[in-house]
């Protein structure tokens, strides 16, 4: 049983069929870029997966474990946590203005840590010493998290006072503070100034190479063929194709995925 | 002498002016986020009601909610008497306020329109804060009252501090309208030596207000700067 499991998966958005029956198996530590023209479902595949839209039909499975569809009486309840098997890195960071960049990793840890607390009453010291400890530890954790991405300089500033490639590795820094199972990332240099795309790619790639799983929506193409293990092509809201870089760059089976690529191709040679 | 006599009674009708102030803010600017929850409800007929509710406490003048508020109980009243009055007394003989019961009615209109007000301004200030904060909230696994409170909210205090605080000036000087109900605040203590042919107190007695107005300006601007250390 491979570690994550997609099953013909369905969303409409009123009348539009954005997702027409999606399906994809991946293991622990591979990386797949999914690729294609705006407008495939790409985006809506990873939110979907992310749960910040609930698809229509099929399933969901991590590790053995089906996380969607839900359990009918524990819908509401458990969301926020089961969100947690999956990390996300926006298109336009999303990070929080007014916190600085460890602020931003440490947020998510904190809420974690008091929810953790829950059980002691709010006066009892015991339980200001545990969560300070935890606090500390939490800090101590994030600061590792933003060295990784190489920020260690720029810990205690805003995002407005930081570049957009900078901003969008305090995000995966952010995405990475909960360790999720799988870490997806939805077009993360899209937003980007050419010159700052390196820096971001860079460190994504580095996450591979200490064996992270990762699902990444991009328009690199240079980039999907070099950091991933599979590369799905989606195309009118199925996976037209799927398969090895190499498969896809230099044999594609599908007709459809030949002329995405030759549309490519002329594009880069103009 | 006449100077300090005036100065006197003044200070006197200005600390009903500031105590309805400070009580106004302090309940209609909760009840307006509440207002500004049901303004935005998904659903519909609580929407809908709020919605009307806002129309009407805004479209009509304050002056008017005043006698509503203060009259409509006793109008309404088997026995046609205003409960307010008898507050009146009760005020009068424990604290030593006239008109008690005024203040109160006061009170009551005046935090349901300022609140109205202030429902709006939250409307408009939690409706800009971008989708892409609530849904990085949601990924990393936040419930709603955690994305709203550690998240959202202090956004929205930025958004909003300018139009808020225009409002709060603005309720310093309404609280002026109290005196139709019978309020002795400050306009109508100087009002009073007024019909006994003394002008003057009624100019001095916008001195107050300057003041009062140029301390909360100072304030607000302070905040204003606190909160200047991010852009959204």
């Amino acid at each position: 049983m491979a570690f994550l499991e997609v099953k013909n998966l369905y969303k409409n958005f009123g009348e539009t069929k954005v997702l027409k029956g999606v399906s994809f198996e991946m293991e622990r530590g591979e990386v797949f870029s999914v690729i294609g023209s705006s407008g495939n479902g790409k985006t809506t595949l990873l939110r979907c997966l992310n749960f910040l839209e609930l698809a229509d039909e099929g399933s969901i499975t991590v590790d053995g474990e089906v996380i969607f569809p839900f359990a009918e009486n524990a819908k509401k309840k458990a969301l926020p946590k089961k969100r947690l098997t999956f990390g996300m890195v926006f298109q336009n960071f999303n990070l929080f203005p007014q916190y600085t960049a460890l602020e931003n990793v440490t947020l998510a840890m904190n809420v974690k840590s008091k929810n953790e607390l829950k059980g002691m009453k709010f006066f009892d010291p015991q339980r200001k010493r545990l969560l300070k400890e935890k606090q500390a530890q939490n800090e101590a954790e994030a600061k590792l998290l933003l060295a990784r991405v190489g920020l260690e300089n720029k810990m205690d500033n805003y995002p407005c006072e930081l570049s957009g490639g900078q901003q969008q590795r305090v995000a995966i820094a952010r995405a990475l503070a909960l360790s999720p199972d799988i870490l997806c990332f939805d077009e993360p240099t899209s937003a980007l100034d050419p010159e700052l795309t390196g820096e971001v790619l860079k460190v994504i790639k580095q996450l591979r190479d200490e064996g992270r799983t990762m699902i990444i929506v991009t328009h690199e193409m240079e980039f999907a063929r070099n950091v991933s293990d599979k590369i799905i092509f989606m195309s009118d809201g199925v996976i037209e194709e799927m398969g090895p870089p190499e498969q896809l760059f230099e044999a594609p089976q599908s007709e459809k995925t030949k002329a995405f690529f030759n549309g490519y191709t002329t594009e880069v040679e103009k | 002498m006449e100077f300090i006599t005036v100065t006197q009674s003044l200070f006197e009708g200005f600390a009903i002016t500031c105590l309805l102030f400070v009580l106004t803010l302090l309940f209609s600017l909760p009840l307006g986020l509440l207002i500004s929850f049901c303004t935005m409800s998904k659903i519909k007929a609580i929407k809908g009601v709020f919605k009307v509710l806002v129309w009407v406490i805004r479209g009509v003048p304050l002056m008017l909610q005043l006698f509503i508020v203060y009259y409509l109980p006793g109008m309404l009243s088997p026995m046609g008497i205003n409960p307010f009055g008898k507050i009146d007394n009760y005020l009068y003989f424990n604290v030593g306020i006239d008109n008690g019961g005024a203040l109160l009615a006061t009170l009551i209109a005046f935090v349901i329109n300022y609140a109205a007000y202030f429902s709006e301004i939250f409307r408009g200030g939690i409706e800009a804060i971008p989708k892409g904060q609530y849904e990085a909230g949601q990924v990393l696994g936040l419930t709603k009252n955690q994305i709203f409170k550690q998240i959202v909210l202090m956004q929205v205090v930025k958004h909003i501090l300018a139009p808020i605080s225009n409002e709060v000036i603005t309720l310093v000087k309404d609280t002026a309208l109290a005196r139709v109900i019978g309020v002795i605040e400050i306009i109508k203590v100087a009002d009073m030596f007024a019909s006994k042919a003394i002008i003057w107190p009624l100019f001095y007695a916008g001195a107050f207000y300057l003041v009062f107005v140029g301390l909360l300006t100072i304030l607000f601007n302070y905040f204003e700067k606190k909160l200047s250390y991010y852009k959204v």
